[in-house]
């Protein structure tokens, strides 16, 4: 195989498609972490032409890992539609990235070409597109799911409840999640990150905001964001659980250092299809980020973007209600900056999207990222011009349990004013009713979490 | 020339610390309740807003906050307390500072040679427990609990009738180092303390990761991790009795991780 190019006089050859994928991305610190990124930028240009060219059957055939070696590989091959594939597979690269943007080119046409997709080719199309291709090719994609409610729908921007506490202290989650309530924020999922991850704390935390949500009757669902394994004894014990929540990662050995397998999660999705509380179809939460497998050591020696694509892949089998990036979570060496870790919030929410994924992100950075408030208000504005189906709610944005910041409850209710965009529909009738939304606005007596004292 | 605006004599901005947490929303529904809930979290509740957003008192400790974590990132664990705590240093491959430390996970995985040769020269191998401190990405949560956790482990492990080996502390520190201890140690039981990275306006959580006979190619999965110790979250007395609890059901059921939920 011959992978090369002249640009401005010189040239550029590239040994494998590997190599080629590694180089043509945007700059990551991740990436030069390790060893793959591009030396100069007129050779990532270079690398871009090239790739532009490539037909997508040879990224179908030359997967990150061989089929037989992984089982994330698999999933993702044995999971196509061969007529699908058949259409598109002679196209190059930079014609999938025009007939994405095209007029001509529906949100039907696109779910249907996503099926003949394998990660590898959502990844390539992705390095070709620069920000605002991203967020207009996105923006096309409506991916709606239901488990307790229906998350995005058109015209609709949720909102996860996210009450984390530093010791799991009930009545300070409780305290948290009133707070988010009064700003509209839940819809996705009242969702908590325990300090304690054992059987016992994860079933007391889903027996309480099950309680409140009897209590209010809020149409939505909770999740308790520990190991998979262990919300599953909790479900098998009977602990009410609306959603079970699983990280992935693109490779196998990285699922192992995550200590699950595709046996496992089909093993979860069953057990939520019979005990979770709330009607379904859809039952899964997934999150997963760039770096996440080079950080395992288990990324053969690909690229972050094209094992996070993987990830998507994989989350496809299960249908999941929702599916997020934690995209500045990971930390400096792998999205060193703001700008990083908005490229990589576009590219993950639109990598999602094509894999017909339900795609919200968690838009966020920690300390030691070069990167502000600001950085991820701007984020989460170019996000929701591009479709993003939720966001996190946190107090203020500042997680006092995972020591990250991300965005706040008053930001969801913030982006719904400025696009005109309303809750999720059945969560929406709630908050009218209770008197706290009128109109998609929020009223005289929203934000204060003293209102549900009152019950 | 714009004419000079004549200076107000009256006007005097003398402000107090604004870093006290007393609601910003005004008119609550239940006003003592908003107290007693924003009491029972450190979490921004009770912060009111104006229109969607912050109300301005809010924002600007938000801000302030986050310039403390940016102003105390880049420090060193100060000697003093190392030297209080009888704990020799030693150092990962990282050699160009916090900068590389940040960019290198790789290197802050792997002990130097001097590092190796100088624990094999001091500790004793095959500990029931090994205990070992690491900066990670906090050098003040180390100095906030280390004082209070140390003492107590280290008295648990003695008081059940387990060997606890030389401590020692490792700089420039991730948690995979872990790996080359085991190696290089072999113990039961290995320990690892390390400062969590910085939340905002607080920078004193610590991490204790512990693993059942640590060995090259272990990942999270062979792991398990008590996080967010610190005095206003998990107590470091309570987090250094956990923790021996812990070692012992390890011992129990020869596993960590994934492997030890599965046993227990």
């Amino acid at each position: 195989m011959l992978l090369r190019t002249r640009l401005h006089g010189k040239q550029y050859e590239f040994p494998d498609v590997r190599v080629l994928m590694g180089k043509a991305n945007e700059e990551k610190s991740g990436d030069r972490l390790a060893g793959l990124a591009a030396e100069t930028a007129a050779e990532r240009a270079a690398a871009r032409f090239v790739l532009a060219e490539l037909p997508l059957w040879v990224l179908r055939e030359q997967p990150a890992v061989p089929y037989e070696q992984d089982e994330v590989t698999r999933v993702i091959q044995d999971a196509l539609d061969p007529a699908a594939y058949a259409e598109i597979k002679d196209w190059s690269v930079g014609q999938l990235r025009e007939w994405l943007l095209a007029d001509t080119t529906t949100a039907a046409q696109i779910r249907r070409a996503a099926d003949g997709l394998t990660a590898e080719m959502i990844s390539a199309v992705t390095k070709l597109m620069s920000n605002l291709d991203l967020i207009y090719a996105a923006s096309k994609v409506r991916v709606s799911a239901h488990c307790n409610n229906t998350i995005g729908l058109e015209g609709r921007l949720s909102s996860r409840n996210q009450p984390n506490h530093p010791t799991d202290s009930l009545t300070g989650i409780r305290a948290e999640l009133y707070e988010g309530l009064a700003y509209g924020s839940g819809d996705s999922v009242i969702g908590i990150n325990p300090v304690d991850d054992s059987y016992s704390s994860v079933a007391r935390l889903l027996e309480m905001t099950h309680a409140v949500i009897q209590q209010w009757q809020i149409p939505t669902q909770n999740c308790v964001l520990a190991h998979v394994t262990t919300q599953m004894k909790c479900l098998a014990a009977g602990a009410p659980a609306g959603l079970l929540f699983q990280s992935l990662a693109g490779t196998q050995r990285g699922n192992d250092s995550f200590g699950i397998s595709v046996t496992l999660l089909d093993e979860a999705q069953t057990l939520a299809q019979r005990h979770c509380f709330t009607p379904g179809p859809n039952y899964l939460y997934f999150e997963t980020g760039q770096g996440s497998e080079l950080s395992a050591d288990a990324h053969h020696g690909w690229d972050q973007l094209t094992l996070e694509a993987r990830c998507y892949g994989l989350a496809r089998r299960y249908r999941p209600f929702q599916v997020n990036t934690v995209v500045g979570f990971i930390g400096p060496e792998y999205l060193y900056d703001a700008r990083q870790i908005q490229r990589a919030g576009l590219e993950d929410h639109f990598m999602g999207k094509l894999s017909g994924l339900p795609m919200g992100v968690d838009a966020c950075y920690t300390n030691h990222a070069r990167a502000d408030q600001n950085a991820i208000e701007n984020l989460a504005v170019l996000l929701t011009a591009a479709g993003c189906n939720y966001f996190m709610g946190v107090p203020m944005g500042d997680d006092s349990m995972l020591s990250y910041q991300c965005t706040s409850y008053h930001d969801t209710a913030a982006l719904r004013q400025l696009f005109g965009l309303r809750p999720a529909p059945e969560f929406e009738r709630w908050l009218e009713d209770l008197g706290l939304m009128h109109a998609g606005r929020l009223t005289a007596r929203a934000g204060d979490p003293s209102f549900f004292l009152r019950r | 020339m714009p004419e000079q605006p004549a200076t107000d004599p009256q006007l005097s901005i003398d402000l107090p610390d604004p870093a006290l947490r007393r609601p910003t929303l005004s008119h609550p529904a239940d006003p003592a309740g908003l107290h007693a809930l924003m009491a029972a979290t450190p979490a921004r509740i009770g912060v009111g807003r104006a229109g969607p957003r912050y109300t301005t008192a809010a924002l600007l400790l938000f801000q302030a906050d986050h310039a403390l974590t940016q102003d105390a990132l880049y420090r060193e664990v100060e000697p003093s307390l190392l030297a209080e705590l009888a704990l020799f240093s030693v150092a990962t491959q990282v050699c160009g500072g916090k900068q590389e430390y940040l960019l290198r996970p790789d290197l802050g995985r792997k002990l130097s040679e001097n590092a190796k040769e100088e624990i094999r020269a001091r500790c004793p191998q095959r500990p029931a427990v090994q205990l070992v401190v690491g900066d990670g990405l906090s050098a003040a949560a180390v100095e906030a609990n280390l004082r209070q956790i140390l003492p107590v482990i280290r008295h648990g492990v003695l008081s059940a009738g387990l060997s606890f080996g030389v401590p020692f502390f490792v700089s420039h520190c991730r948690v995979g180092v872990m790996n080359d201890i085991g190696e290089l140690l072999q113990p039961d039981v290995l320990i690892l303390l390390i400062g969590e990275r910085p939340g905002l306006g607080r920078a004193e959580s610590l991490s204790a990761y512990m693993a059942w006979r640590p060995q090259p190619g272990d990942t999270d999965a062979r792991r398990d991790v008590l996080c967010n110790i610190f005095a206003g979250g998990t107590n470091p007395l309570e987090a250094g009795a956990y923790v021996v609890q812990l070692a012992q059901t390890m011992r129990a059921h020869q596993a960590s991780g994934v492997a030890l939920k599965l046993a227990t």
